[in-house]
Parts: structure tokens; sequence; C-alpha cells
């Protein structure tokens, strides 16, 4: 349980979903922030109004798929590093899982390195397929990592070393 | 126990000079912690407790605590911790509450 | 004698903000800390923060220190001494500076004390180790200074600052080999402890630590399981290898100066302990005398810098500065200060703040 160890439940992972439709036409950004917590820059980091305004700041962000992009923004200005962008058209095989980034590690484009789960553990080898310096231009890189397509909503790091 | 590299951090460091510790010379970064010099040398014991002679290392690192006090060029009672390294400093352990000798 | 209209006691986000929004007012400040530098923690803290536009959510604490520190002087109307420490306020509202070797009287017209916190200990057989040292000490050793604390660290505590220091420890490179946390729940918010556990840091809920080993230094640390009742389970004790143990247990706000000045406080655990009786303005007790950030009660920073900008605006405004836009300044800043601290992570605080409006009304 989240409150209790820092994983997400499957019914909140599933919670903010994109419906298989939407995963259908390419890249979108999946918020996995789970607490209502005063915060909004992920709001404010959207240039296509796909992310709802808050009427309070300590609401859960809304995001309306239809109108994103998936476009990363919102990965680079999300201080909970709790947004990833997924790309399940990648290939027929595989998915584009961008994951934001802020550790030494750092991986070159080709690369193999093994994918964490939620809890760490690893459970596939991805490939690294770019490494993207953050929008946000504070030192951090966004990583697009080629996963199993069936895991696009379980991997969700690469390890620190 | 230096950071060589950090993925957000660069470190302005000053010149690199030496200082003494308990007789021992050691290496440093003028105008860094006396502290943060000494614990990169691997030093992390900085004064003992007065009643029961225990090792004490830092605890707060802002000069809040009294955790760091050591002997710095004669002077008892220093805050290691926000005391500015200098070339040729005499760092020592304290043996009790310190004298001031004037 | 050194007169000013506004002393600023403490140049961190609080103070800053102070500092800042009264001289932008009109107002002559002069901001004192007692560090080589302003900025008080942020210079540490490489998280991006949360909050707000107004509050510079998604920059680094360190780029928010700089931000402040950069309109600070661009107001040129702020005296900034640094390595000053206000040592005493005296009856004739008059406080002392100890600056280097110089040491000095200062007349204030109004003072905001910013004076920030500081770390909380936590006793346990061997807590006195070298090795053990506060969570925002290692934050300051490795962040500020570029030190590693050790190679294997363990966490006691799963608050914000527990789960952040946890993070900024891998990114330094060291090993973190578990989070402990004596309550049933994640203290911190859940998106801080999601970025750790999917790096593989344990983070564990209902246990404690009871016993440090080492001889001189840390060596190892032993373990246990807490029921219901936060007794420990017997049978459930394990040694943790680590060089480094970060004692991340709360934090209680530095009040003397408060108590000096004769400024009515109130014991207030939700705020993390001794804090001033304060008006929506921040002014306590004693008029002329304002309070902000962790001082006031310990919060997050975001909000330190909001009631760092109320007090600010209101002291300016007391003294006749920017009488035209206190209201509307002030409302905003009100406005702000309600949402951080509006949410289920904020009920802490506002039963804190409302205990203390109650003690205010029980002391009229």
């Amino acid at each position: 349980m989240l409150s209790k160890t820092g994983v997400p439940t499957r019914e909140q992972v599933e919670s903010v979903k994109p419906d298989r439709e939407r995963l259908a036409r390419g890249p979108v950004a999946v918020i996995e922030c789970f607490q209502q917590i005063p915060c909004d820059p992920c709001y404010t980091a959207c240039s296509r109004g796909a992310i709802q305004p808050f009427a309070d700041i300590n609401d859960l962000p809304r995001i309306d798929f239809g109108k994103c992009n998936g476009c990363g923004l919102c990965v680079a200005y999300c201080p909970g590093l709790a947004v990833f962008v997924v790309d399940e058209t990648y290939s027929e095989t595989e998915a584009l899982v961008r994951i934001p980034w802020e550790f030494l590690n750092r991986p070159e484009a080709g690369q193999k390195a093994p994918g964490l789960n939620r809890e760490g553990k690893e459970v596939a080898l991805v490939t690294v397929k770019r490494v993207q310096p953050s929008p946000s231009k504070n030192g951090a890189y966004i990583l697009w990592l080629a996963v199993p397509k069936e895991l696009a909503f379980e991997v969700r790091s690469i390890p620190v070393k | 126990m230096r950071i060589e590299k950090h993925p957000i951090l660069e470190f302005q460091k000053g010149a690199k000079i030496k200082f003494l510790f308990d007789g021992r010379e050691l290496e440093g970064y003028a105008g860094e912690p006396v502290a943060a010099a000494l614990h990169a040398a691997g030093v992390r014991v900085l004064s003992h407790s007065h009643s029961h002679n225990r090792p004490r290392g830092f605890w707060c690192a802002i000069g809040h605590c009294s955790s760091c006090n050591m002997r710095v060029n004669g002077v008892p009672n220093i805050r290691v911790c926000i005391e500015p390294l200098a070339e040729g400093m005499v760092v020592e352990t304290q043996k009790g509450r310190g004298r001031l000798d004037v | 004698m050194y007169k000013t209209e506004i002393l600023v006691v403490g140049g961190g986000p609080a103070g800053l903000a102070a500092a800042l929004a009264a001289a932008e007012q009109g107002a002559e400040v002069t901001l004192a800390d007692r560090n080589s530098d302003l900025g008080g923690q942020l210079v540490k803290q490489t998280h991006m923060f949360f909050g707000s536009k107004g509050q510079y959510a998604s920059e680094r604490g360190i780029s928010i220190a700089k931000i402040l520190k950069e309109k600070a002087a661009a107001t040129g109307k702020i005296r900034i001494l640094t390595g000053a420490t206000v040592t005493g306020y005296y009856e004739d509202k008059k406080v002392t500076i100890e600056a280097g070797d110089k040491f000095f009287p200062v007349e204030p017209q109004r003072v905001i004390f910013a004076t920030g916190a500081q770390e909380n200990t936590l006793i346990f057989p061997g807590c006195d180790l070298p090795g053990i040292y506060g969570a925002g000490a290692v934050q300051t050793l490795m962040n500020l200074h570029g030190v590693k604390p050790g190679n294997r660290v363990a966490m006691v505590g799963a608050g914000n600052i527990g789960v952040i220091v946890s993070y900024q420890l891998l990114q330094a490179g060291v090993e973190v080999a578990a989070i402990i946390e004596a309550a049933p729940r994640i203290g911190g918010y859940y998106v801080h402890a999601a970025k750790v556990r999917r790096l593989g840091v344990p983070i564990l809920t209902s246990h404690t630590v009871i016993k440090a080993h080492g001889n001189h230094c840390l060596e190892k640390i032993t373990i246990a399981e807490l029921d219901e009742k936060r007794q420990v389970m017997a049978g459930s004790e394990r040694d943790l290898e680590v060089d480094v143990l970060c004692v991340s247990v709360g934090l209680s706000p530095l009040a003397e100066l408060l108590f000096q000045a004769g400024c009515r406080m109130g014991y207030v655990p939700e705020l993390g302990g001794f804090v001033p009786f304060r008006d929506d303005c921040l002014e306590t007790s004693v008029a002329g005398i304002y309070v902000a950030g962790d001082a006031a009660g310990i919060g997050e920073a975001s909000a330190a810098m909001v009631q760092g900008r109320i007090a600010g605006l209101a002291a300016a405004a007391s003294l006749g500065y920017g009488k035209d836009t206190f209201l509307e300044k002030v409302t905003e800043a009100g406005r702000e200060l309600t949402g951080l601290h509006g949410g289920p992570t904020g009920e802490k605080i506002r039963t804190g703040l409302a205990k203390l409006t109650l003690l205010a009304k029980e002391a009229v």
C-alpha cells in the first residue's frame, strides 16, 4: 500500500491509465499522483490545456487525454517526478516510456539497462532510446526507454548505478 | 569520501591546502568547514563527552549544537562544522571543557 | 547607534521573503543572518519545490535561494549582514548583534523573527556514536560541501526530510539500506516515497531503531518491528550494517529570541514546540514584533516564504509604506497560505494553528 510502502496499488495505477483507444493513438502523459498535496506545476507547465485548472491547489491533477499529445513538459516540471509518458504505438512488441532522471548514471542511447518496477525490482531488460536534457533546464534528464509492451505500466526506472 | 561528480550540483572549491589534525598532516580545501575536511579524510570522531569520554561526531553541521567542538589554533570550543579551513591550521581533539590560557 | 526601520532576523526562505516584501513596499530593511551566506537551508535543497508559481514551484531550493538573493539585492533597500548573530532582545527594544570581532546594539522600529528550526534528536542506546547524524546535517555535508557521509546509510523517519535526503544520498552515490519509520504510515509526500522506492530502497513503516553498535564509530544498528501500540514485537529484531544513521524525526522552532522579546508563547506539538501567538499578519503579542517560517511553526518552505511576505508587507504598512497596495497584496498572500495549508497534508498545521488561536482567546 502506498502509505505504508511507497508503492501505489494496482487499483491506483489503473485509475490514472488512459483507455485502450487513447493508448492506441500515440504518446500520452500518465500522472501517478495519488495524494492531495499543495502542488500545481503540472497544470502551469501544460501548454495544451490538457491538465485541468486546479480549483484548490490540493486537488489531484485531472488530465484530458484527448488534448494531451505526450509532449512531456509535465514530466519535466512535476516536482514529485510522478509523471511519465507512455507510447504504446512505438513498435509491435515495445512501448516507449519516458521517465524523469536525476542521477549520474547517464546511459547512452542504444544502451541496455535493467528495467525496474515501482518496487525497484528488475522486471525486464530495456533499451535506452534517447537521453533528453529536461526542458526545465535544471540538470535533469528525461530517459526514453523501449520496454516490452505488456510492461508499459510496470517499468518506471532503471538502477542508480 | 569526496563527491567527485554530482548529477545536479557543482562544487566550488578553494585551493587545496594542508592542515594539522592531532599532529597528522591532512589535506582539505581552503574555506570549507574544518569538519567537512576531516570527514573527507576519514576522521569522524571529533570530540568526547565530558563525563564518560564517549566519542562524538558532528550532529547538526550548521553551528547550532556543540557536538563538534574542537581546539583550533589553540582556541578551545570551536564549532568546526562552520569554521572555515585555512592553510596550516592546527586542529586538535579537545580534552575536557577547554582552557583559555590568557 | 545602528538604526533600521525593519530588522529581519534570519535569511532563510521566510526571512528573505519578508525582507524583500518590506523593501519592495519602500521600507528600509536590515537582514541579519548568522551564516556566511543567505538562503538558510535552501542552499542545500536540490529537489524541486511543490506549491504554485507564487512560491517558485518546480524550481530547486538552491535556485530559489539565488532568485531571492538577487531580488533582495536589486531592491537597493536591504542592508545585508552575514556572519551576524542576533544574540539578544532588550527591554528598551534594542537587539545586539555579534559579527566576527564586532558586537553592537541595533535599534529597529520593527523586528521580524525568521530564525528557523533545529533538528530533533532520537534517544536510544548508542545514539551518540559518530556516524549518527541529523538528516539535515548530512544534507549540508553532501550538497553544500561535497562530502559523502559514509558508504551505507539507514534513515530514521519517513517524513519529507527523511525521504528527500534518502533520494539525495542516492544522487551522491551513497547506498541507502532502508528508511525506518515508527508510525504505521509514511509521513512525507507519497511521490517522494515512490521516488526512492522504485530505486529499490525499502521503506519500513512500523519499525524503529533500538540500538546502535560500534567501536568509536557506527558499524551496525538493530532495528525491530512495532505493534499497534508501538511496542517492539518480540523476535522481530534484526541488524543492518550501516556506517551512517540519519535521524529525521522532526524539527523544533528556534524560539529563544521570541521568548526574550516577551512574546506570548504556547507549546503546540503540531507546530513542533514553542511558538508565539500571532495574528493573521504574523504579528506577535508584542506590537511591532513579527514571526515567519519555522519559528512560527514547523512547515514547508513554500509556506514559510508566503508567511515572510505577509509579515514583511504588514511591518512595512505599519510604518506607512505601501498602504495603497497592502490590502491587495496581503489578501493574495493569505489566499496562497490558506491553499498551502488547506489540503489533507496541512491538517496537522491547521490543528496546531487552531489551538494557538484558542489559546490566544483564552489569554485575552
